[in-house]
């Protein structure tokens, strides 16, 4: 069983642990964005970076998908990694201010100031979606499509697949995208609004963006609701209203 | 190829070196036309359609062939003549119609010598240590003319990689065996065990010519002391970095030495597959690799049981489909599999779980054309060449704004000065040369001050660059470098494949940032933001293209802050190249009223009849600088 530091405390671990996992094991909260643990590990979001030291010096390394080796040395909170954390935190306020969960994080790494423009953007590309729907779901029904700034979510030529069973599981478990499901009882149903015929994010949220096509729950309040839902492609999507006005 | 089909011994190898060095050197004369891509895209075919006509038509028994990249490249195409017993000479920007008058000046007797560059009296072969001299003493032919070895641009090169480049026929496996090739696998695989062949590259110093600089006898050993059943050797010809192009000219022009090399390693390794990673965008290194892979599966010098040995060793080529991040080796991997090309974090290292989760070990074209060499001669000897832990050559392709442009191959230690200023050739008239840019996009500018460092790992890694694959911009004083930063930037935005969040949003936002000081909208608030994000995108992105995509702003943050100050400060551009800060005008002292900057504006913004002085209007002038050029009287000027 490899025995490796975590901020000076040692800890034995079953071979194939990640660092991620030693940490949390121990007690130390190293924050992340695409992490999941019934998904792989991702490494995208950066948040879980810690410093690893060895001989030659030390760097920053994802902890979610560093496999926990003996004699590893991890500092999980370092003044390195705070600031790395600071920063990135920065650049996703940036990216997506409205989102909660970024809020939230920000806030408890003590960020006051965002320097740069707010990008408005309701998606920070973590792959949790991607995963969860292939992994959990079995349905690979969505991946990642283009590269660098043009790259997003994005379903089989930007047509419903066969394989989507509208389970919505992506929304579940998007971290980011919050706006998406502020449907009034939106604590019993996926997204109330279509029940009662009043979509809110038709109607309040012009960056609002639906996984669903059609929506579970407008589909339940008949077919005549279908022409009215929502933006067919995923990522960007515009305000429904594009596609069509309300009747 | 090969009447005897394959070959199994050294005396099957000395035959086919024996063929192969009567069309190397032959009784007759014999045309060689620099046909690489660089020579290709100077108009090489023509021209060579144009010799084996005349050849043809003069009913000569000589022979036209194609050669690689000798490496002189702002006066391709190059067309050069054997004469035996007399040496060869080189003709510089050759057209057709040349072509033919130097074939027929050579069928009389005596060779015309106009557009003659250069002769060569000899050449020198690092595998066998063999000079082969191309005459006897003093030749009266060429008296005129310089000797290679005396012209700047190659008395300073050392040419180990880029030995038969421009000296061999590349498709030609007889001509690479008459400069030795092949010979070491065969070494290898009759004299050495494996660890010796480990030992021995251990011993020579060699590091990874990718850009890293990673030891590579440390690298081998790791992939041969690997647990799994299956290994691979890849070679990276993903050659992806602006104006970068040294691969491409070893695989244009020498593809056997790279073949050889793989061999070598998998043998080493214990591996029995290969994979060489090209970008679709080389076609003609694509042909020439299929050509060699063909002809030395023929010769049984790949395939099973190669010299009787029991080795058995297949290469297969893998076309990228255009995505720079391929290079870097985890996304090289994935795209191999058919998978995205997207790189994963690392440990575990390819070394440990590479190509199909088998240990796998990922070398640069550069590296493995270097292993044969060091098969021969021996790791020691190769050991000696460079400083105490750069060892070796290293190919640049020097480009930028200096007069002698083209590939060439220096001793690691050289200094960047010695080699801007004498392989160079120094700059352009009307400018200071104030830096160059090494080691492409990951790489930074480093300033003229510090020209008298060494060119080896760790001295460029101290000046906030790194060795890079060996593009080698020169700038002056024409060139602004936040505009240089934001160009790299722009490149690595688009090439960023997107999955980290660092690389992804952080080179977007700092290009944005570098296009607001370039168009005179960035505060000094700016700057230090501009650090935080180029520190913290290097600290946490998830590969190498985001760990070293801030070095070309921090660079020259830190050499040529003043610039930076003058666009946020003054609104400013020194050197007169951003075109929001920069204003046009008609000195109207100078003016003569010639129209010819009318005729060229684009836009109608030059006013004034003919034979009278000219304006400029500031409300319609998009500052392209068409009239700049074309201005003899140069009274339009730039402030």
């Amino acid at each position: 069983m490899p025995k490796l530091y975590i901020n000076n405390l040692s800890v034995e671990v079953e071979r194939g642990t990640t660092v991620l996992e030693a940490a949390r094991f121990l007690g130390f909260p190293v924050p992340t964005l695409c992490h999941n643990d019934g998904l792989t590990p991702y490494g995208a979001c950066r948040l879980c970076v810690v410093e690893v030291q060895n001989a030659r010096g030390s760097r920053l390394l994802s902890a979610c998908t560093l496999p926990a080796e003996d004699g590893l040395v991890v500092f999980t909170h370092s003044e390195r990694v705070e600031r790395a954390r600071k920063l990135l935190l920065e650049m996703y306020v940036a990216t997506c201010p409205q989102s909660k969960t970024i809020q939230d994080l920000a806030s408890r790494y003590g960020i006051r100031q965002v320097r740069l423009a707010p990008a408005w953007a309701d998606c920070i590309q973590c792959g949790l979606c991607v995963r969860m729907c292939e992994q959990q779901m079995m349905a690979g029904a969505i991946g990642f499509a283009y590269r660098g700034p043009k790259r997003r979510v994005a379903r089989p030529f930007d047509k419903t697949s066969e394989r989507c069973r509208q389970c919505g599981a992506c929304l579940y478990i998007c971290p980011v995208c919050e706006l998406r499901c502020h449907g009034r009882q939106a604590e019993t149903t996926l997204c109330s609004g279509c029940l009662n015929f009043a979509p809110a994010c038709l109607d309040f949220h012009d960056h609002a963006m639906c996984y669903l096509d059609p929506c579970l729950a407008c589909e339940l309040a008949g077919p005549h609701r279908q022409d009215l839902l929502l933006p067919s492609g995923i990522g960007w999507a515009s305000s429904g209203k594009e596609k069509g006005e309300l009747p | 190829m090969s009447e005897r089909g394959r070959l199994r011994t050294a005396k099957d190898l000395d035959w086919l070196a024996a063929e192969g060095l009567r069309t190397l050197y032959p009784a007759q004369p014999k045309v060689l036309v620099g046909a690489a891509s660089c020579g290709r895209a100077a108009g090489a075919v023509d021209v060579l359609k144009a010799a084996r006509e005349e050849v043809a038509r003069l009913g000569l028994a000589w022979r036209v062939a194609e050669t690689g990249c000798i490496g002189w490249c702002s006066e391709e195409p190059l067309l050069d003549l054997w004469l035996p017993g007399h040496g060869r000479v080189s003709y510089g920007r050759v057209k057709p119609a040349d072509a033919r008058r130097i074939v027929r000046a050579a069928a009389s007797g005596k060779p015309d010598l106009r557009q003659a560059l250069a002769w060569m009296a000899g050449d020198e072969n690092p595998c066998t240590a063999a000079h082969t001299p191309y005459t006897q003493g003093s030749n009266g032919w060429f008296a005129g003319l310089p000797e290679y070895a005396e012209l700047p641009m190659f008395a300073r090169q050392a040419r180990i990689v880029l030995r038969n480049s421009g000296i061999i026929d590349p498709t030609s496996l007889e001509e690479y065996a008459a400069r030795g090739g092949y010979r070491a696998l065969l070494r290898a695989l009759t004299e050495l065990q494996p660890e010796d062949v480990l030992r021995e590259v251990t011993r020579s110093g060699l590091r990874g010519r990718g850009g890293a600089g990673f030891p590579t006898g440390e690298k081998w050993r790791r992939v041969r002391e690997a647990a799994g059943k299956t290994k691979y050797v890849i070679c990276n010809a993903d050659e992806g970095d602006p104006g970068a192009y040294m691969d491409r000219a070893v695989l244009e022009g020498d593809p056997h030495s790279v073949l050889e090399g793989m061999a070598i390693g998998a043998y080493g390794m214990g591996a029995r597959e290969g994979v060489i990673y090209v970008r679709a965008e080389y076609p003609l290194a694509v042909e020439r690799l299929r050509t060699a892979i063909e002809q030395a599966e023929r010769a049984g010098l790949l395939g099973e049981d190669i010299f009787g040995s029991g080795f058995s060793f297949r290469v297969r080529i893998v076309r990228g489909a255009g995505a720079f991040v391929c290079g870097e080796e985890t996304a090289l991997i994935a795209s191999v599999e058919g998978h995205v090309g997207e790189p994963r974090p690392r440990p575990p290292y390819p070394a440990q779980q590479g190509l199909w989760g088998q240990p796998t070990c990922i070398n640069n074209v550069e590296t493995w054309a270097n292993v044969p060499v060091i098969l021969l001669r021996g790791g020691a000897w190769y050991a000696r060449i460079g400083t105490e832990r750069s060892k070796g050559t290293k190919v640049f392709s020097l480009v930028g704004n200096v007069r002698n442009t083209g590939l060439i191959e220096v001793p690691m230690g050289i200094t960047l000065g010695e080699i801007v200023e004498q392989i160079g050739g120094g700059g352009r008239e009307g400018h200071t040369i104030k830096a160059v840019q090494i080691g492409g996009p990951s790489g930074g500018c480093i300033p003229a001050e510090q020209f008298h460092l060494p060119v080896d790992y760790e001295s460029l890694v101290q000046a906030g660059s790194i060795m890079g694959s060996g593009g080698l911009v020169v700038l002056d004083t024409g060139n602004c470098m936040v505009d240089v930063a934001r160009y790299f930037l722009e490149f690595l935005e688009e090439e960023s494949c997107g999955k980290c969040f660092p690389c992804r949003v952080g080179t977007q936002r700092l290009r944005e940032m570098l296009s607001r000081i370039c168009a005179g909208q960035g505060t000094e608030a700016d700057l230090a933001l501009l650090e935080d994000l180029c520190w913290v995108v290097r600290e946490t992105s998830l590969c190498g293209l985001g760990q070293t995509a801030p070095n070309p702003v921090l660079t020259t943050l830190r050499y040529f802050h003043h610039e930076y100050l003058a666009h946020v400060r003054e609104r400013r551009c020194p050197a007169k190249v951003c075109r929001e800060l920069i204003t046009y005008f008609i000195e109207p002292t100078l003016c003569d009223g010639c129209h010819a900057c009318v005729q060229v504006c684009a836009t109608e913004a030059i006013l004034g009849e003919k034979k009278a002085v000219h304006r400029i209007d500031n409300s319609k002038c998009i500052r392209c600088g068409a009239c700049l050029e074309v201005c003899q009287p140069k009274a339009v000027q730039v402030i």
